[in-house]
């Protein structure tokens, strides 16, 4: 059933001028959910959430946002539509209360006064309400901006790197609220960088130079990319990832904090290359692979399908 | 959902109110937005409008009697007028007035004394270089006043009956070069209409650049807002910034460079809506056409030059080439000058600024049009 998608599009894709940057992209994303959406910087995530928006018009691609059509009704999916912007975009010179109010005003809310009330308090914005947004630190705005784009009870929210340069603890608290967000029904789409708020999203799309390379659950995702991993312990890692990167079978050999995964999608061959350094003073163990060695693994891969 | 009009009043104001909060906090905008004009009228004003004193002055003395100094002396005190030289032929006279070198030169005739005193009126000429008016409008109006009083001290007793009701003689004045003799009360009217084209275009061709540049625009796009509604919000908070600006300037006018008020005030207040909203359109076009705030200022330029040579704001409209009063009558400033003019000194009413009228509004109509079409409604 279409009704169940808060997000159902098909083929969209966007060039500016030869360059293609989002490339015959599929997405389907059921309400409710919480949809992460990933990759490197520059590969199309944000202009694939502006077309979805109607804020950039698509080459291609045709389906629905909320049940209108993405193309043509963009004026109605606007309406229902919470659009966080990466870049910080209300009006500095504004106070928290006047943006709010200003938000408001645009989606011509019925009892303006008590909703930005409202979200004054429930986002813990009261007390700072009359401070100017521009004077306001990187959390702060992050939290007005999240406030401003909840004001009119959007059904669907596009949250663009909602917690770039977030401290830990309010990134915790973001990520509390919209999981409560979603229990009360309402659907994200969000952008990271961050693996483990990819891990709590339902379902996740991985995405890099406009192309999706993987979606579905975290554990579909970790198990369609096939890859065996092992982790070393030991001092001196350093040159031991150089001798490791170079030989067949090693994919990739990256440093987690003191320790170092090594990945390979041939578990034969991988350990086969491991082999001669299972000695001590190191400490190997084959371990789960992680969203993080998926991701490196599938930029990596991409890397090699765009240059060829 | 439906039934969402085409333009919400609520949106529109939404900008209205948005617009107001941001003008508040910028100071140098509002500083601008008053200081430009005030700076400007006191500029130009006194600038074009100096009353200029000690101007150069040659004589023609065809007579040595101590009337004839008396006379001279009484000029000089008006400290219009710098002796320089002394003449020895009407040609050298009409020389110096054609180099530049003199302002005015005055002949005092023949036998000036023995006419002045035998009561035959005699005459006095002074003729003026007044290319520019201004520059000697103040000279020759402090000349009137002369007449009676000049020579009073000298004409006392049984001379007394001399003084008369006319004056003991005769001025003639000629204005050379400009018979016309346009006076400041051409250029202050002129001024408002100018003032208010450079402050109004450049406030509002800031506007959308403006958004774009800060990356608001992401966020207003992604709003259910309309270009109608954008464009106009944008636009209504100025018209007051218009009116503020218009009044200042009236007083001052009024007050310092003495403009008469011939007409109907409110009849002026009325059509400068009209001037506002255009040149407020215009504006916000040049917005939506620029790609960022240099460009918008750059448009803003290339309207400001034909509307300051063109208009007939500097050069009376009906000297300029039919080429040059095409492009003119376009201009909204045109039209305007036409009614402030019109208004203040000659007493224009209702039906003399309407044909003015009309063509400000259609030009505002186009602008505002052709920002909306041009109102991108994407980032692309
Ligand atoms: N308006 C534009 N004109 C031209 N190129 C653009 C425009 N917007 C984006 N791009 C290009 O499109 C590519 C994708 O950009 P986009 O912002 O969608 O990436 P992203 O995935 O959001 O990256 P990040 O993680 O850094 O935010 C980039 O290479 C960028 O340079
Ligand atoms: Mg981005």
């Amino acid at each position: 059933m279409a009704d169940d998608f808060a997000i159902d599009v098909k083929g969209m894709t966007k060039s500016f001028g030869e360059r293609k940057v989002v490339n015959h992209i599929d997405l389907q994303v059921r309400a409710g959910e919480i949809y992460g959406f990933l990759g490197p910087n520059g590969s199309g995530k944000t202009t694939f959430i502006r077309m979805l928006c109607g804020l950039l018009r698509s080459d291609e691609g045709s389906g629905t946002c909320l049940g209108y059509d993405v193309i043509k009704q963009s004026d109605s999916i606007k309406r229902e539509v919470g659009y966080m912007t990466q870049r910080f975009s209300f009006y500095e010179d504004l106070s928290i209360a006047e943006n709010l109010d200003f938000v408001a005003r645009m989606y011509g809310m019925k009892n303006r006064k008590e909703a930005v009330q409202k979200s004054l308090e429930h986002l813990g914005l009261a007390e700072r309400q009359k401070q100017l947004a521009g004077e306001l630190s990187g959390g702060w705005k992050q939290r007005m901006a999240l406030a401003a784009c909840l004001i009119h009870k959007p059904k669907l929210l596009l949250l663009d790197e909602p917690t770039a340069g977030v401290d830990p603890k309010a990134r915790r608290e973001f990520w509390e609220q919209i999981h409560q967000l979603a229990a009360e029904g309402l659907t994200f789409l969000i952008t990271t960088h961050y693996m483990d708020e990819a891990e709590q999203c339902h379902r996740l799309a991985y995405i890099s130079y406009g192309n999706l390379l993987a979606h579905g659950t975290v554990d579909e995702v970790i198990k369609l990319a096939g890859l065996t991993t092992w982790s070393v312990r030991g001092p001196d890692l350093l040159p031991l990832v150089a001798q490791l990167r170079n030989k067949p079978g090693v994919q990739q050999a990256i440093a987690f904090g003191n320790m170092l995964h090594v990945s390979g999608d041939d578990p034969a061959a991988l350990e086969q290359a491991i082999a001669p350094f299972r000695r001590e003073p190191y400490q190997w163990q084959q371990i789960p692979s992680g969203l993080e060695d998926v991701f490196i693994h599938l930029m990596e891969n991409s890397k090699d399908n765009y240059s060829s | 959902m439906k039934g969402w009009p085409n333009f919400s009043f609520e949106r529109f104001w939404g900008i209205v109110v948005k617009e107001f909060i941001q003008m508040r906090r910028d100071r140098l905008t509002f500083a601008m937005m008053v200081g430009v004009p005030l700076l400007q009228l006191l500029l130009f004003g006194f600038a074009i409008n100096v009353n200029p004193k000690h101007l150069p002055t040659e004589v023609l003395l065809g007579d040595n009697g101590p009337q004839g100094r008396t006379l001279l002396y009484a000029l000089k005190n008006t400290s219009y007028f710098d002796f320089v030289r002394l003449l020895k032929t009407e040609a050298e006279g009409q020389d110096a007035l054609a180099r530049g070198e003199a302002q005015f030169v005055i002949s005092i005739p023949e036998n000036f004394s023995r006419d002045l005193l035998r009561g035959d009126r005699p005459s006095i000429l002074i003729e003026a270089d007044a290319t520019d008016p201004v520059a000697t409008g103040y000279a020759l109006g402090s000349l009137n006043t002369l007449v009676n009083t000049a020579l009073q001290s000298d004409l006392k007793g049984p001379l007394a009956y001399l003084n008369g009701t006319s004056g003991p003689f005769d001025l003639r004045v000629h204005a050379l070069y400009n018979p016309e003799v346009n006076t400041q009360y051409n250029i202050v009217p002129g001024l408002l209409g100018v003032i208010l084209t450079m402050t109004m275009i450049m406030i509002t061709g800031l506007a959308i650049t403006r958004e774009r540049e800060r990356g608001t625009m992401e966020n207003l796009l992604s709003m259910p807002t309309r270009p109608l509604e954008v464009l106009v919000g944008k636009i209504t908070p100025y018209i007051l910034v218009g009116y503020v600006q218009l009044g200042l300037i009236l007083i001052m006018a009024h007050f310092l460079f003495q403009v008469p008020v011939h007409g109907s005030v409110l009849l002026l207040l009325t059509s400068a809506l009209v001037f506002i909203a255009a040149n407020l359109a215009m504006g916000i076009m040049f917005s939506t056409l620029a790609k960022n705030q240099l460009q918008a200022m750059q448009m803003a330029f290339f309207v400001f030059l034909p509307s300051i040579l063109l208009s007939g704001y500097l050069f009376p409209f009906r000297g300029m080439p039919v080429w040059a009063q095409a492009i003119g009558e376009v201009l909204p400033l045109t039209h305007f000058l036409r009614i402030a003019r019109g208004i203040l000194l000659k007493g224009n009413g209702l039906q003399d600024v309407v044909p003015e009228l009309w063509p400000i509004a259609l030009f505002a109509a186009v602008t505002l049009t052709i920002g909306v079409k041009r109102y991108r409604q994407t980032l692309d």
